[in-house]
């Protein structure tokens, strides 16, 4: 019996001050550091949430449902722990429902509003599969996004009848990073159907935007520890009072009975210095990560000819992290590949449970067609990036590039054609 | 060499892949996902992926995940619906090995930098005299899966590693077993992905395609028997048919999807002298001027080989002409040719 290792990576190296050293996994070992573009798909834990779990991971422990001083502490733990994410949120403490993460918390918004107030729901085009397939359960439709990827106004405008219950729009985009006009969409929710309730997915816009302004109108909103810097699995749903709303799991009634099952203490805690620790240096980050993504893509866009920014223009804010290009005559996987072979950790952006590529909606509901499509690529930096993470990149990714274009133009004759 | 190696999540390529690691080849393992729709444990459920994913995970190498269900779709289900709905009885492995396995993943894998990709298949490469590779069948006589791969030709030979060819059955269990590879004792693929043993090839089909009621004939034009779906019938086919019992076995001879006719007939009304081969593909080019060579041909994946002459006609046609009458081949049928355990190419019957 093999002895159990979590993973193959975390031998060597150790931490340094500005996060976790990342090392090749596999057998191929190559001495240089990682170049990991893929915050999106999930970001290094924060040093001040790993300080702030490890209690809990080890002397500290405790079901915070108990009667007894070892469940009243983990209740404390908890507590302050949704003091600091109702703040960051802009809720009262008593809206947040801690949940396994952002998907459960969009399944719970979702069917949670239809549970308690059968009727037409509506999410937009470009929702995370976590809201567009629950809203297809409920037989909802989605409202049109214009070429930039922001939700179509007037489209929302035709769809929105009075008798609506549930619009889902999302913070900001995780694929092309572009940011949706929240507030404003609440407004006209509030004025065509006053009864609906607006849900917004923050997931990705938690790092980056002040959620306590960008957000305010919404009912509820999803938010999930990992893309922050906390540990994966745990996330919250903010139910704003008045929000009518079922639970999806049943038992023993935690959360004020709108999410069974026991709290994952050491998630919550983590979550909660992660967001804190978000929140701290948003602006400075934000700033910081904006000036390297924008070299990124000036060096990018001018290095591989035809390749085009995906939506966003004409003043449309995209998060500072996020950069979504489509290259013309390339194929993402073959890509990914050798990015993979040099050590560039990026996506497409849009992957199943196998980890095959599946074709974007995102990119389909911005009329972007499938031959364009085929060559996403989604380079988004984080908390940890660094200047010479996008030297690299642009060392890297358009070498990849010009070797794909090279290859397809004198690929063999394919087998025994008829 | 860097290799790619097609991890289905069977037992052939598990092993394929760690007899390449052994052998000093910088490898890296890729699942085709090319089937999205219901599949029993064929090559494209998730939890072959799994499979293939663990066992790379064990051997220690990067494991992706490539989808190719576009192609899977335009170039093999797709032809396999419509030849059905013509009467016509496809092979949709070969198509899979021809248009997927063999040209769009090897264009891939060459393009990202490998320089020759391997699978789990029970055949061989051989290298003769003169330089030019042929395929051969496998070690094991059994498993030989030499049949579904005669669209090979040189270029992919060239460029393809048969890591398990040398090997039976047995012999790949016994060292996946040894090296404690999680798909040892994992069953067979049977027959083919993306038709489920539930629903089968009928329910399949049905989905997709109007399928028609039809009469069966005798060799008189009598109608003896009937059959609910014309597109279902094979050649050589014996039951299914609404015969009534007793008397000489009889065979469906003939299947006319347009006028919904099946006609049956004795066995030698099946047999034939020879058969018209079309979308004819040759391993190293068509033979030299000896027409009429003697070689052997293979009508199904495990059919046994019947001696034949060929006399190939224009590029991409070939005359076989059986040493004895033979069982006629359904439409459709990919019939392969062989030099004693060697490929030297083959085609569709016509």
């Amino acid at each position: 019996m093999m002895a159990y290792r979590a993973g193959r990576g975390g031998g060597r190296g150790g931490g340094c001050e500005t996060g976790p050293v990342l090392e090749h996994p596999d057998r191929r070992d190559r001495p240089e550091r990682l170049t990991y573009l893929d915050h999106a798909a999930t970001t290094p834990l924060r040093p001040a949430a790993r300080d702030a779990m490890l209690p809990w991971l080890g002397e500290r422990f405790g079901n915070p449902s108990g009667d007894h001083r070892v469940a009243r502490a983990a209740r404390q733990a908890v507590d302050e722990a949704r003091d600091v994410v109702a703040d960051a949120v802009g809720c009262r403490p008593g809206d947040v429902v801690f949940t396994s993460g952002g998907t459960e918390a969009d399944n719970m918004a979702v069917r949670g509003v239809h549970a308690a107030r059968p009727g037409p729901v509506l999410c937009s085009a470009i929702e995370h599969d976590a809201v567009r397939n629950p809203v297809g359960l409920v037989d909802g439709k989605t409202v049109a996004v214009d070429t930039r990827g922001v939700l179509d106004l007037d489209a929302l405008d035709d769809a929105l009848t009075p008798d609506v219950t549930l619009l889902a729009l999302m913070a900001a985009n995780n694929e092309i990073g572009v940011v949706q006009p929240v507030e404003e969409v609440a407004e006209l929710v509030r004025r065509r159907a006053p009864g609906a309730v607006v849900h917004t997915d923050a997931v990705q816009a938690a790092s980056w935007l002040d959620l306590r302004a960008t957000v305010a109108g919404a009912g509820l909103v999803a938010v999930s520890s990992h893309k922050v810097g906390g540990p994966q699995g745990v996330g919250a749903l903010i139910a704003r009072p008045g929000t009518p709303l079922r639970p999806l799991l049943l038992g023993g009634g935690q959360e004020r009975e709108l999410r069974s099952g026991t709290h994952n203490v050491a998630g919550i805690v983590g979550m909660a210095a992660a967001l804190q620790a978000a929140a701290a240096e948003r602006e400075a980050t934000a700033a910081r990560v904006g000036g390297l993504r924008d070299r990124l893509a000036e060096g990018l866009l001018s290095a591989i000819p035809g390749a085009v920014r995906t939506g966003g223009g004409r003043g449309t804010p995209r998060l500072p992290g996020t950069l979504h290009l489509c290259i013309p005559g390339i194929e993402s996987e073959a890509l990914l590949f050798l990015l993979d072979e040099a050590g560039v950790c990026a996506s497409a952006a849009s992957a199943c449970a196998s980890g095959a590529h599946q074709a974007s909606h995102v990119l389909a509901a911005m009329g972007i067609g499938p031959e364009l499509g085929a060559g996403a690529l989604r380079l988004s930096l984080g908390w940890t990036s660094t200047d010479a993470d996008v030297d690299r990149a642009l060392r890297v990714i358009p070498a990849a590039v010009a070797r794909l274009h090279g290859v397809h133009d004198r690929r063999p004759a394919p087998a025994g054609r008829p | 060499m860097r290799v790619l190696v097609a991890m289905s999540g069977g037992v052939d390529s598990s092993v394929a892949a760690a007899r390449l690691i052994a052998a000093g080849h910088e490898v890296v393992g890729v699942t085709m996902k090319l089937w999205g729709g219901e599949s029993d444990t064929g090559c494209c459920s998730v939890s072959d992926v799994d499979d293939a994913r663990r066992v790379a995970q064990q051997l220690g190498i990067a494991h992706h995940t490539w989808t190719f269900s576009g192609d899977f779709d335009r170039h093999v289900v797709d032809p396999y619906v419509d030849a059905h709905r013509r009467g016509v009885t496809p092979n949709p492995c070969i198509e899979c090995n021809r248009r997927l396995k063999f040209d769009r993943l090897l264009r891939r894998a060459e393009a990202v930098g490998m320089q020759a990709v391997a699978t789990g298949h029970h055949a061989r490469i051989v290298t003769r005299a003169d330089g030019t590779r042929r395929l051969a069948r496998g070690a094991d006589a059994a498993k030989d899966q030499s049949y579904v791969l005669y669209v090979l030709r040189q270029a992919e030979l060239s460029r393809t590693l048969l890591p398990v060819g040398e090997l039976t059955k047995a012999e790949v269990r016994a060292e996946a077993e040894a090296l404690g590879l999680r798909t040892a004792g994992k069953p067979d693929s049977q027959d083919v992905c993306f038709i489920t043993s539930g629903r089968g090839r009928r329910g399949f089909l049905g989905g997709r395609i109007d399928l028609s009621p039809g009469r069966v004939v005798d060799e008189a034009g009598r109608v003896v028997g009937s059959v609910d779906a014309v597109e279902l019938v094979t050649m050589g086919q014996r039951r299914g048919l609404g015969l009534p019992g007793g008397g000489a076995p009889r065979y469906v001879v003939d299947v006319d999807v347009p006028a919904a006719t099946v006609r049956v007939g004795p066995e030698r009304d099946l047999l034939c002298e020879h058969l018209s081969l079309e979308r004819v593909v040759w391993s190293a080019g068509p033979p030299a001027a000896a027409p009429r060579s003697t070689v052997t041909a293979q009508c199904s994946a495990h059919g046994s080989p019947r001696p034949a002459r060929i006399e190939p006609v224009g590029d991409d046609r070939v005359l076989v002409r059986f040493e004895r009458r033979e069982r006629r081949v359904a439409r459709g049928q990919s019939v392969v040719l062989y030099e004693g355990d060697e490929v030297i190419g083959g085609g569709i019957a016509a």
